[in-house]
């Protein structure tokens, strides 16, 4: 098996290569209509998902039907920029209708009778919903081979995993399998996988984008973002899913800007203060993977940036840590409900209420989330609390302050989004610890709650000469996500990773 | 920092999952290695320090209280592994 790629020289080629202002272009204009355009995007699922497996559910029905009202829509020249583009959900967003199944035997059945405020948001919108992505067991993993049905594929290489737990959604935008995608990122969901497979990934700010609707993993931690072709189109996305919602006690009573205006003007980075995070840049990278981050830092100096180096936050060795007290215990509440009685799987031959509802977690939870389940109980049991719980909040206090103390000097930090590019397949499945390791650069964001996004900034070879992503992580203060997203910009159109495609060859 | 069988059987009582033999070895082990990267955490300084158990310095949120439509029964149920006509049905939790 190989990958090979196909870059754009001139513009796109082929409709599902199209980035969601492409389409918008093209569909305003009449060129194109969302009918062709949710077909070839079809057409391109059932050609290559064979091999990439980033779906659990096309909605094929569903996806033509609301093709034909975006067109009847355009043609009445009621387009928002959304209308008629096709979009992926990860699997752990309620869509009224569609089977949500959050990559769980648990809710292998579940559908839901509400959709989840971003659902809602691009109904009205007019995009078109294409299917239900691939994750990891209740967004718990960094490979998606914690789902329970079946691993998805790098579409860089076939053999390596997509990453994690929005694996799914970031192999379908690198596949050509949808135009954009959301994911949710709860440790690095989103930007981990964004790395690994060559696209644009952003988690806001904690409490920008309602969560109503999204199946809880650890409520202080989870935000739900865009994986997208460029950050032209994430920032379109996020025009459609930020803002408050009642819904939502933790969203933000903040007005949204226009997200595109950040981009407006010549794409440059004069006097962006940017600092470049020891802790996410150590000594002992991969020097493939240290020259690719020394040429994007290069590269935001040229475009006028002031790069300080060597900026420390020194509490970040103590996040790992921090983050697997503080996420498995809000799991362990969260995941309670799945008692076997209201929805989901259910045991009913036990010898006793109890002894059915323990068979129903026995049997329909997976290994990492029965670890994360036990870990979290025990840091929250008594005697324990604490020691681990309460240690860990306070940790958590000195993460916050540190970035805080950081963004007081500079407008971006700025550091690698993980350690290595995409791993293999089996790699690190039986061990746990090796897997947390993958997420040390981006699970520090979640315990601060600001945002932060992977840019696309280059390859390095694989063992058999495969090209492998990987991805610069640029990160802001809360709720400005303009900056981030404009430093991010400017960037991007320097280069020409963004224009790389990657065909997906299933020898 | 190591778990001793027991404290696995009480951890997975408490969160209502059950375990075979096999998932308790295992658990004993992964759970122990996992909790010996704790370790540095549990010996940093931070007396004084306050916790931080959200990120928002968000205000407790009331919204009004208005009547409006809740979820249609008949979607909700559908869901459920056991219900009657109008309402989820459970194994009696007092059994003789």
């Amino acid at each position: 098996m190989s990958s090979g790629t196909s870059a754009r020289p001139g513009g796109p080629g082929k409709l599902h290569e199209l980035t969601a202002h492409e389409a918008q272009a093209l569909l305003s204009a009449r060129e194109v209509s969302a009918r062709e355009l949710t077909r070839a995007v079809l057409d391109r699922i059932r050609e290559v998902d064979g091999a990439v497996r980033a779906y659990l559910t096309v909605t094929e029905e569903v996806a033509l039907r609301q093709a034909e009202e975006a067109d009847e829509r355009l043609a009445r020249g009621e387009g928002e920029p959304l209308t008629g583009v096709p979009v992926a959900l990860k699997d752990v967003l309620s869509t009224r209708g569609v089977r949500t199944t959050c990559g769980s035997r648990m809710l292998e059945d579940f559908v839901p009778p509400y959709d989840a405020h971003v659902v809602g948001r691009l109904r009205e919108a007019g995009a078109v919903l294409v299917g239900k992505t691939n994750m990891d067991e209740f967004a718990m993993g960094s490979s998606v081979e914690h789902s329970a049905f079946f691993p998805t594929h790098n579409p860089w290489a076939l053999e390596r995993v997509p990453g994690g737990s929005s694996g799914g959604s970031a192999a379908a935008v690198a596949a050509g399998e949808t135009i954009v995608a959301l994911g949710s990122d709860t440790g690095g969901s989103i930007r981990q996988p964004a790395s690994l497979c060559g696209v644009v990934g952003l988690k806001p700010t904690y409490g920008r984008v309602s969560r109503f609707g999204l199946v809880a993993f650890a409520s202080s931690l989870d935000q739900i973002g865009p994986l997208t072709k460029d950050v032209r189109d994430c920032a379109l996305m996020m025009n459609v899913i930020a803002g408050h919602d009642e819904r939502d006690a933790t969203s933000a009573p903040l007005d949204v800007p226009d997200f595109t205006e950040a981009l407006a003007g010549p794409p440059r980075a004069d006097g962006l203060r940017v600092g470049v995070v020891q802790e996410y840049v150590p000594d002992d990278l991969d020097p493939a993977v240290r020259g690719v981050f020394d040429a994007a830092v290069g590269e935001l100096e040229r475009l006028g940036a002031e790069v300080e180096w060597g900026v420390s936050l020194p509490s970040t060795p103590h996040a790992l840590a921090c983050y697997y007290i503080i996420a498995p215990s809000e799991a362990s509440a969260n995941l309670a409900r799945y008692d076997g009685v209201k929805y989901g799987y259910s045991y009913q031959d036990g010898e006793s209420m109890w002894d059915n509802m323990e068979k129903t977690r026995q049997y329909g939870f997976g290994e990492e989330v029965k670890r994360r389940i036990m870990l979290g109980t025990y840091a929250l049991s008594a005697g324990y609390y604490d020691a681990y719980y309460l240690k860990a909040q306070q940790v958590r206090t000195l993460i916050r302050r540190e970035f805080e103390e950081a963004f007081e000097r500079f407008d971006v930090l700025l550091g690698l989004v993980s350690p290595t590019p995409a791993f293999r397949l089996g790699e690190k499945v039986d061990d746990p610890f090796q897997m947390y390791l993958s997420d040390i650069f981006t699970l520090p964001i979640n315990i601060a709650g600001v945002p932060g996004v992977s840019v696309p900034a280059g390859f390095v070879d694989g063992a058999e000469g495969e090209r492998l992503p990987v991805g610069i992580q640029l990160i802001a203060r809360p709720f400005d996500e303009a900056t981030l997203l404009r430093a991010a910009y400017a960037y991007e159109q320097a280069t020409p990773w963004h224009e790389q495609r990657a065909e997906v060859q299933d020898d | 920092m190591s778990l001793t069988r027991e404290q696995v059987l009480h951890i997975a009582r408490l969160a209502r999952v059950g375990v075979s033999e096999g998932d308790v070895a295992k658990f004993q082990e992964q759970l122990s290695e996992i909790l010996e990267h704790f370790e540095a955490l549990r010996r940093l300084d931070t007396e004084g320090v306050p916790p931080t158990s959200h990120p928002l310095p968000l205000e407790s949120v009331m919204r009004s209280d208005v009547v409006r439509e809740s979820l249609p029964r008949d979607e909700v149920l559908a869901n459920a592994p056991l219900a009657d006509e109008h309402a989820f049905r459970v194994r009696a939790v007092l059994e003789e």
